[in-house]
């Protein structure tokens, strides 16, 4: 099992790492998918090796996680879309309304 | 009869709408303003005759006719207030004359104000001061009459400053206002102290009225400083109203100075109604004068009680002032106010001599000759295009005869002429009851004395105006083509005819009291059922007569003789005694007395209390706030040194800490995420370092 932790973990990083550092928007969303789906990896994993592989409850799991990120995508894309219209450009570091 | 008195209030009150109505009048309207007001007045004669028929015929044994209507006003706590309207023959002969000469008078007026711009507001204010007039004669309690006393007061005032854009007219207006508030005040505290002493005002309540016998009898009963009774006391205070109102001496600077006024006001306020309202205030109240420990004054018979006799004392004072200072006036109205002064001043000494009947006579047919008197004055003034100073009239008979001739009328009346002149008859009542009067003859002395001032001034005025070689400068020059110096010109007939009725009144009531047929006596007295046809006058009375008559002819004779015989320019008696005569024309200095005395010591007082306030009352306040400043400004040192500095640490620690926190947000997501994911990592690392061990 120890393979898949390591390959989530990366997935999660590599994610992560794009979210921090990515300046467009897409980009950036590109990174919360990958971090969702290194879970997705882990809820998985985890059935399988799991005390009760017959249950199928991580595939549901990830099944609804997988509907849900569908959903999540569209209204990040849809908030992209009006950030662009809002500030005029689809970069992230350019939409800092919410200085202090 | 009952219905009669039930509806007294009628007379004031239609007036009073007259004048309602008229103060929403807007100025054009100004026939519908004199209509209204002319109307209103004529319907409250009728009604006053009505009334006056209904005094005329009392039930049997009942003596005076006196119909009372009480009523409940408003409630005071424990006690009601309550009003009333009363009716007896003093009520509705003063009713009856001040609606009928008060008509007259509207109607001249209309003549007379033709062409002032302010003719609605002239006769809002005469109805205004009819209603409150009327409403004084018909009060049945002294708190109604004293409230309508200071309306006639305040209407007074209105009309004497109605040509307010003349200072003097202002001026006037206020002293008149201030003179008669003074009296007023004793007037006041009388009627507080008679509350206090018979818990009413009302005058006639089925014996339990202020002016019944139980009521009088305890105020006699009490005494007070002095060991005067506490009815003299409260008589003695009433009268100083009196006094106020009806310009008796001390009090009389006000009336001729009223005389700024438009004449028409002049004959009705301060000749013919309001000053008699003090004199109708002391017939009113005479029974209260009139207590003494013997009980109340019997009919016919005068006591002579300490009250009357100041009453008497005063009138006759007054009534030879008033004629010494009219002998040096110039000015044709300033005569005939003194002229007033002095008649109020006989009506005081009938009232304090004679009761009642007395004194009303004299001021019923004082009130006709009076206002016929003044309304010629307005005639001969309006005639004269505004010129007031008989020095420059002259030979009016001619350019003026029907104003010539009532004048002539009025004048013997005042004057005393005998026979068919109602002054001669009532002045020599006076004089009767005078001589009669046992604690001193000097009263006497002195009314005859007037009357020969009073044939001595009349006669003067009347060669001035009439007879003099005229003074005018068109008469003189032949042909003057200024405006304003238009040969004199009689009046026009809304004038004249007001004259005319008066002079008839005038000499009719010298029928009502002759020794021969003494009505008004009787009617007042309440004894017309046993009044006799006939002579039945005792010796004194044809005394009297012969003397108050020779009084008059040397008047007249030494005033024709001296005046007829001088050249225009100079007066004759100021040639004759100069020094005198000036003393006279300057009123006796009493206004200057006032001005030197009552002004400066109000002026010192004035100053005294400034300086009071400033240094003592300003002091005391100065120091007052000067500690609160100390106080004040300990309290800002303890803040500025104890609390601020704490406070101003407090306050920039959180700014500092705000500013250094607020440098992380940048707004930058990514920034915050960065953040998170340090903190988790950190987590994580920690987690894991623990679980190692």
């Amino acid at each position: 099992m120890t393979p898949y932790l390591i390959v989530s973990a990366l997935l999660f990083s590599i994610g992560f790492a794009g979210v921090l550092t990515r300046r467009n928007a897409i980009l950036v969303l590109v990174g919360v998918e990958l971090m969702l789906n290194a879970a997705n990896l882990n809820f998985v994993a985890f059935w399988r090796h799991g005390p009760n592989p017959a249950a199928l409850d991580g595939v549901m799991f990830v099944v609804f996680a997988i509907a849900v990120a569908a959903a999540e995508a569209a209204v990040g894309l849809a908030l992209v879309i009006a950030i662009h219209r809002h500030c005029r450009s689809g970069n992230v570091d350019e939409a800092s309304g919410m200085k202090g | 009869m009952d219905r009669i008195v039930e509806h007294l209030w009628i007379i004031p009150a239609l007036p009073l709408l007259a004048a309602g109505i008229i103060a929403l009048l807007k100025r054009p309207h100004r026939k519908a303003a004199a209509a209204l007001a002319i109307g209103s007045l004529g319907l409250a004669f009728l009604v006053s005759c009505v009334a006056f028929a209904a005094t005329l015929h009392p039930a049997a044994g009942a003596g005076t006719v006196r119909l009372t209507h009480n009523f409940a006003w408003f409630d005071l706590g424990e006690s009601t207030l309550r009003l009333g309207w009363l009716l007896d023959p003093l009520t509705a002969g003063m009713l009856v004359m001040v609606t009928f000469v008060g008509s007259l008078i509207f109607v001249f007026s209309v003549g007379y104000m033709a062409h002032d711009p302010n003719f609605t507001r002239f006769f809002g204010f005469l109805s205004l001061f009819a209603a409150a007039m009327l409403g004084l004669l018909v009060a049945n309690n002294l708190l109604f009459l004293f409230m309508c006393w200071e309306v006639v007061g305040l209407a007074s005032y209105l009309l004497i400053g109605f040509w307010f854009q003349k200072p003097e007219a202002a001026a006037a207006a206020k002293k008149a206002f201030v003179t008669t508030r003074i009296g007023d005040l004793g007037f006041f505290l009388g009627m507080v102290w008679l509350y206090h002493g018979t818990g009413t005002l009302l005058f006639y309540d089925k014996g339990a009225g202020c002016l019944e016998q139980g009521a009088i009898a305890s105020l006699v009963a009490q005494t007070t400083l002095g060991g005067m009774a506490v009815s003299t006391a409260i008589s003695l205070l009433l009268f100083c109203g009196a006094a106020g109102k009806s310009g008796q001496v001390p009090l009389h600077v006000w009336l001729p100075d009223a005389m700024e006024g438009p004449t028409p006001v002049s004959a009705l306020i301060h000749a013919a109604t309001m000053v008699a309202a003090g004199v109708f205030l002391v017939a009113r109240v005479f029974p209260l004068l009139g207590a003494s420990a013997a009980g109340l004054p019997a009919d016919g018979h005068v006591p002579h009680t300490a009250a009357l006799a100041v009453v008497t004392w005063i009138g006759a004072i007054t009534a030879v002032f008033g004629a010494l200072v009219a002998v040096a006036q110039s000015d044709i109205k300033r005569i005939l106010a003194y002229s007033t002064v002095s008649q109020l001043g006989y009506m005081m000494m009938g009232l304090g001599v004679g009761g009642p009947a007395v004194g009303m006579f004299h001021l019923l047919a004082h009130a006709f000759f009076k206002a016929l008197l003044f309304l010629g004055a307005g005639s001969v003034i309006h005639g004269c295009h505004g010129e007031q100073d008989i020095r420059r009239m002259g030979g009016l008979r001619k350019a003026m005869p029907a104003t010539f001739a009532t004048y002539a009328v009025g004048m013997m009346a005042l004057a005393g002429f005998p026979l068919v002149f109602s002054g001669f008859w009532s002045k020599d009542e006076i004089l009767h009851a005078a001589l009669a009067w046992s604690p001193s003859r000097l009263p006497f002395a002195l009314g005859l004395f007037g009357a020969f001032l009073t044939a001595f001034y009349m006669i003067r005025q009347m060669w001035f105006v009439f007879f003099a070689p005229s003074a005018h400068p068109a008469a003189r020059h032949g042909h003057d083509t200024r405006p304003d110096a238009a040969a004199p010109h009689e009046s026009p007939p809304v004038m004249t005819v007001s004259l005319a009725i008066l002079a008839g009144a005038t000499v009719a009531m010298s029928l009502l009291a002759t020794p021969v047929w003494p009505w008004f006596h009787a009617y007042l007295g309440g004894h017309l059922d046993h009044l006799h046809v006939g002579w039945d006058a005792d010796g004194a009375v044809l005394a009297t007569m012969a003397l108050s008559t020779v009084a008059v002819a040397l008047g007249t004779g030494v005033s024709w003789r001296l005046y007829s015989r001088s050249a225009t320019g100079t007066d004759a008696v100021e040639r004759l005694v100069p020094r005198l005569f000036g003393a006279l024309r300057g009123r006796l200095y009493v206004d200057g007395f006032y001005a030197a005395t009552v002004f400066r010591l109000n002026r010192a007082a004035a100053t005294a209390f400034d300086w009071i306030d400033r240094f003592v009352w300003g002091s005391l306040a100065g120091s007052t706030a000067w500690i609160a400043t100390g106080f004040s400004w300990l309290g800002r040192l303890l803040d500025d040194a104890g609390i601020n500095p704490g406070f101003d640490a407090g306050c920039a620690g959180t700014r500092g800490t705000g500013r250094l926190v607020s440098l992380f947000q940048n707004g930058q997501t990514q920034r915050y995420l960065r953040l998170v994911g340090g903190g988790i990592v950190a987590i994580v690392v920690a987690v894991a370092w623990t679980g190692k061990k």
